[in-house]
């Protein structure tokens, strides 16, 4: 017994370090690390009474969020939730219906050339860095406040990330059935039409559903620049410490996202079975 | 079958799929209509906005002059001159990634200890899963951006609120990554642990562990690229980053300077996104 171990440690002396190798291998990763948290606390200037007091803030807040209540103005509250259902639905649809041809435009195996290709995508990604409540603050100078510009900070966000799935997805289908279309005498539009279109429809389908599941997430959030939604009555009610009202609101936001992800996946069984 | 059934019975079914066809068009329009309706989508307004929106973002464009380009920042139409206040924007954007980075990371270690007993395979008993469950659930389904509103009630204005909010957040998102993952992990190392005598800690540390540290580590730098994108915004309510200056300048309607920042933000999320990737490839090997 004794010996198997001896031997399997003169042939594998990697897998027995004694222990200061073993500490010094520890250290190399954990000192670093430490010394970056450290100048991080620091920098940020993140002290132990700093979050004693920010958890009895927070201890504040939870107290006085309970019982959670719709206060007076319930019907703007209602209001603001359609709004935000609203613009995550048009929204998503526009942009799902922008997305298809940059989408095609951006694929490998129908814009063949490359450089035209490579470069579209590159523009989707970097498109797709600018958040949706950057998009909807420019849009709030641009059209004003409301959920117009919401709707408009939706579309211009997702118009991106969809053109790039979709692009993905048409190069993953299968080539022969483009070919099959040109050998019947198709042009490349009808090709594409009915050579493509038809693989990516479902994968195309369940992204656009994602989508407006991510968009309801979002489109809550949007009012918080002004564009509109349930978020411009949740910032109201944080301005003025009607933390009531704000646990209110948040449990309504929770529901409403439980139902529209519900929602979504019966439609994702009905359609992608 | 005659022809005559089966022209019936084809018809039968074209009808159906006809019927299908126009009510699911019907209803989508009427989506369309009452969406619309609610957010304020008309086609007046529409008329009206879009093309306000094309000159908000025609003056966005930046004044780059070909002659100049590389002149000194004092030059109108240079590179330097729409820059010119590049070192800062460059610093906060450091410090918008250091944000996103420390919550990450306090984050992924507090999702560390959470995963394993809201994972069903290891949790010590049916409660403490649901409890776990239904805890990451409730962190993970409000947007950091109104953690942040209310932390700055309690933290204060300034980064710390932000890197709190943001670490609430990726608990929970991480949190339920975690618990699948530990959910799919073979068995039979966890056995071999128990049948040493190893208590549940020791079990976990030796048996699940290594098994999907891998895995961890490729989901905490995905969460890291996405809290980098949310990070911009966060200073948006005064919880710190760059959001605070893009907020401003937005709202000043500096119009050279929006291009500015943005195109900065453009290039360091890049960046960012694909140093995470080559990691991530690094971690999981080149299958994954």
């Amino acid at each position: 017994m004794m010996s198997d171990i001896a031997a399997t440690r003169r042939m594998l002396p990697a897998a027995f370090p004694s222990a200061t190798q073993r500490t010094l291998r520890t250290a190399a990763w954990a000192l670093p690390l430490l010394l970056w948290l450290l100048a991080l606390c620091m920098w940020f200037e993140i002290t132990p009474a700093r979050i004693v007091n920010g958890i009895s803030g927070v201890a504040v807040i939870l107290r006085q969020m309970f019982p959670p209540n719709p206060g007076e103005q319930w019907h703007d509250i209602l209001i603001g939730l359609s709004q935000s259902v609203a613009m995550a639905f048009l929204g998503t649809l526009i942009a799902a219906i922008i997305a298809v041809p940059l989408g095609l435009l951006g694929a490998r195996n129908i814009v063949v050339n490359t450089l035209a290709h490579f470069s579209l995508r590159r523009v989707y990604d970097g498109f797709r860095g600018i958040d949706q409540l950057i998009w909807a603050l420019a849009f709030v100078r641009a059209v004003g406040l409301g959920p117009l510009a919401g709707l408009l900070a939706i579309i211009a966000a997702d118009v991106f990330i969809l053109a790039k799935m979709f692009a993905e997805a048409a190069e993953n289908t299968d080539r022969a059935q483009q070919d099959a279309m040109t050998a019947t005498g198709a042009n490349r539009l009808l090709a594409i039409r009915y050579g493509v279109l038809p693989q990516v429809a479902p994968v195309f389908l369940a992204q656009v559903l994602y989508s407006f599941e991510s968009n309801t997430r979002s489109a809550a959030i949007l009012g918080v620049v002004g564009a509109g939604g349930i978020g411009l009555q949740i910032a109201e009610r944080i301005k003025v410490r009607y933390w009531d009202e704000v646990a209110f609101i948040i449990l309504l936001i929770l529901l409403t996202v439980m139902v529209i992800d519900r929602i979504s996946a019966v439609l994702r069984k009905r359609f992608l079975a | 079958m005659s022809a005559a059934t089966f022209e019936s019975e084809f018809q039968t079914l074209r009808r159906r799929h006809r019927a299908f066809q126009t009510g699911a068009t019907l209803v989508l329009l009427a989506l369309i209509l009452l969406t619309g309706w609610i957010s304020e989508a008309s086609p007046k307004a529409l008329a009206e906005g879009l093309p306000r929106v094309g000159e908000y973002l025609a003056k966005l464009v930046p004044d780059l002059r070909a002659s100049v380009l590389f002149d000194g920042p004092k030059t109108e139409g240079s590179f330097a001159f729409w820059m010119y206040r590049a070192d800062s924007w460059l610093w906060l954007l450091f410090e918008t990634s250091q944000i996103a980075a420390l919550a990450t990371f306090t984050g992924a270690c507090i999702a560390f200890l959470l995963c394993f007993p809201a994972a069903a395979n290891l949790a010590p008993n049916r409660a403490v899963y649901t409890l776990t469950r239904r805890g990451l659930e409730l962190f993970r389904t409000v947007p950091d951006i109104v953690y942040a509103l209310m932390l700055v009630w309690a933290f204060g204005v300034g980064p710390l609120a932000g890197i709190v909010a943001i670490t609430l957040h990726t608990v929970g998102a991480l949190g339920k990554l975690f618990a699948e993952a530990v959910e799919n992990v073979s068995m039979g190392p966890w056995q071999a642990m128990q049948s040493t005598g190893a208590n549940w800690a020791q079990c976990v540390r030796y048996a699940i562990v290594p098994q999907v540290l891998p895995n961890f580590l490729s989901y905490t730098l995905l969460r890291f690229e996405m809290n980098v994108r949310g990070a911009t915004v966060i200073g948006f309510v005064g919880a710190g980053g760059i959001g605070q200056e893009l907020y401003q300048v937005i709202s000043f309607s500096y119009y050279q300077e929006i291009s500015a920042i943005v195109a900065l933000i453009i290039l360091g999320v890049m960046a960012i996104d694909l140093s995470s990737e080559w990691l991530r490839h690094r971690v999981i090997g080149k299958a994954a």
